[in-house]
């Protein structure tokens, strides 16, 4: 039986399997939309348990897991953005953060934060994928569920909101 | 928008907020065990007494059903 199949029959083994070996892509799709890797570990920890608790209603026939798997992923990542909303979380490992910035730098860096932090959950996750990350299209629709005509829509209105939070912080973008 | 200022915009947040590329420093799978072995939470019976309250409740008194609302 192929590991699918006896993941999706309740099969630890193969769950283990698994897990080694999409822990590594789970973490690096979330990280990429909560941007502190503490957070995405916990989350794909998270993941893999909802996909263990979920395991019966996998069809391995029908195949197609890594698809499966990122939409969880990505549900995972959203349920916390709106858990955490409140809170601003500013990230922990940006590759310049160790670089010296300026005032005007620092200043602007909080705005784009602030501007992101009014975003809703599922504007922001859908901006953060296509603008920053440059996610296709077509990824982002089937990681969130959505239509690509929706992931365009959102991106819209994502980034009129951003433009008019950063003209209010006196940012022109 | 024109498509210069949508560049403008991802340059400016893309200036902020670097793609992340960060690869995974250890391994998850002790982590994902604790979980695993973790007892699912459990409703204890008094919540279940409650909801069935609240139930009866709002079947006999519909009108009931805003003031629920407003107190959940």
């Amino acid at each position: 039986m192929e590991v699918l199949e006896r993941f999706a029959a309740g099969d630890p083994d193969a769950f283990e399997s698994l897990f080694r070996q999409y822990q590594g892509e789970v973490y690096r799709w979330i990280i990429r939309i909560v941007r502190n890797s503490a957070t995405a570990e916990d989350l794909t920890v998270e993941t893999f348990w909802r996909m263990h608790r979920a395991r019966a209603r996998f069809d391995a026939r029908k195949g197609n897991f890594c698809g499966w798997m990122r939409r969880i992923a990505t549900n995972a990542a959203l349920d916390h953005l709106r858990r955490s909303r409140r809170e601003v979380e500013l990230p922990e490992e940006m590759p310049d953060t160790r670089k010296p910035v300026s005032a005007e730098q620092n200043e602007m860096r909080q705005a784009i934060f602030h501007a992101m932090d009014r975003l809703s959950p599922a504007l922001r996750v859908t901006v953060l994928l296509a603008l920053v990350e440059e996610e296709p299209y077509e990824n982002i629709a089937k990681a969130l569920g959505i239509s690509t005509t929706a992931v365009k829509l959102r991106v819209f209105r994502g980034v009129r909101v951003l433009r008019k939070e950063l003209s209010r912080a006196g940012v022109r973008p | 928008m024109s498509e210069r200022e949508m560049e403008e915009l991802k340059k400016l947040l893309k200036e902020s907020m670097p793609a992340m590329d960060a690869e995974l420093r250890r391994d998850l799978w002790p982590a994902m065990q604790q979980r695993l072995a973790e007892p699912a939470i459990r409703m204890p019976w008094w919540d279940w007494a409650l909801l069935a309250a609240a139930a009866v409740v709002t079947l006999l008194f519909p009108t009931m059903i805003p003031a629920l609302l407003y107190h959940l």
